[in-house]
């Protein structure tokens, strides 16, 4: 996976972020305070722009220019959040011009406990880290089983996507939602949602990087 | 004198805490405001917090008091970034840790006691 691959990537989730805004902004009414989808769209379109200014030349370069651009534009918790998760992958992937599934399935977990130290949320408690977790768990193990990278990312996705569904049911203990107390309970999580969206977003860029038969992610 | 960062989505409660500790403070600190994010909506602006730290930075250490959710992350963030043990994020509520923050650093007192006045703020409301 090389420098185009990851902003194929960023690009893909600009994409869906910004065909899913009214969806997560939905979710966020419901438990939050409804800007979730429109943050997240303008710091995506905010990545496009400085990833034309300055084209980054590798992978950890590109996520990091991605997370900081995050940081500095969305002032929400999603800037905060997958902004230093974004920057402190790319610090984890370094300035290698091509990167691994191994290297990645390492950098996500990297992405996973900066979250969880900035925001100090735990699985269960209704977050972004309930979609997380279980993709880095998920990806983790398809590495180890040597599966192909669009055969784990999908796991990673499918994970995430489960993640995303199961915190319905919880109660909120971070964030906004968790004011709510009991109310939040019933609704869908909107950031454990769009990292759902996010991961889908990798897979889908790896299913087709492996159709169109470019040398394999 | 140590100086205090007040760090809000809403500017203009931001300003008022602070407007508030100058009134509260028999010898107000250095203090600035900060709030929205930098579209101007409702969050917080980690380049602008950076700022305001420089802004009442004296060479004794600088308190950052929050609000809630985003402006507690960046201002964590921001800290982490800073990696400067003498600039420190406060867990107080913001109203009540701004003022004891600013009454104490008007006294000349050093980080620590600062910090700790802000931080036991919270006891005691009624």
């Amino acid at each position: 996976m090389d420098t185009r691959f990851f902003a194929a990537w960023l690009e893909e989730c600009a994409r869906v972020v910004h065909e899913r805004r009214e969806y997560l902004t939905r979710l966020d009414a419901a438990i939050g305070d409804a800007d979730h989808g429109n943050n997240l769209d303008r710091g995506f379109t905010g990545i496009r722009q400085a990833l034309a200014e300055n084209p980054p030349k590798t992978p950890g370069s590109l996520l990091a220019l991605a997370g900081t651009t995050l940081v500095r534009k969305v002032g929400g918790a999603s800037g905060p959040l997958y902004g230093s998760a974004l920057r402190q992958m790319g610090k984890a992937l370094g300035d290698a011009e091509t990167v691994g599934l191994k290297e990645l399935a390492g950098a996500l977990e990297t992405g996973l406990q900066t979250v969880r130290r900035l925001g100090g949320a735990e699985v269960g408690d209704k977050t972004m880290v309930d979609a997380l977790a279980p993709a880095c768990v998920a990806l983790r193990r398809a590495v180890e089983e040597g599966v192909k990278p669009q055969e784990a990312l999908s796991r990673a996705a499918d994970a995430a996507d489960k993640g995303a569904k199961d915190t319905v049911s919880m109660q909120a203990r971070k964030g906004r939602a968790s004011y709510l107390g009991p109310r939040s309970i019933g609704h869908q999580d909107p950031g454990a949602t769009s990292t759902a969206l996010i991961l889908a977003a990798l897979r889908d860029v790896a299913l087709a990087w492996a159709e169109s038969g470019a040398a394999e992610p | 004198m140590v100086g205090i960062v007040v760090v809000s989505h809403s500017f203009a409660l931001a300003r008022e805490v602070a407007a508030l500790t100058r009134v509260l403070a028999p010898v107000p600190a250095p203090i600035a405001a900060t709030g929205g994010a930098a579209d101007g909506s409702a969050g917080a602006d980690i380049d602008r917090v950076r700022d305001a730290v420089r802004s009442v930075d004296q060479g004794d250490g600088v308190v950052l008091l929050a609000d809630l959710g985003s402006s507690v992350l960046t201002a964590r963030l921001l800290v982490e970034e800073l990696g400067d043990p003498s600039v420190v994020l406060a867990d107080a509520p913001l109203v009540e840790g701004a003022v004891a923050a600013s009454v104490m650093a008007g006294a000349g007192a050093p980080l620590a006691e600062v910090l700790a006045a802000a931080e036991g703020a919270r006891a005691g409301k009624l």
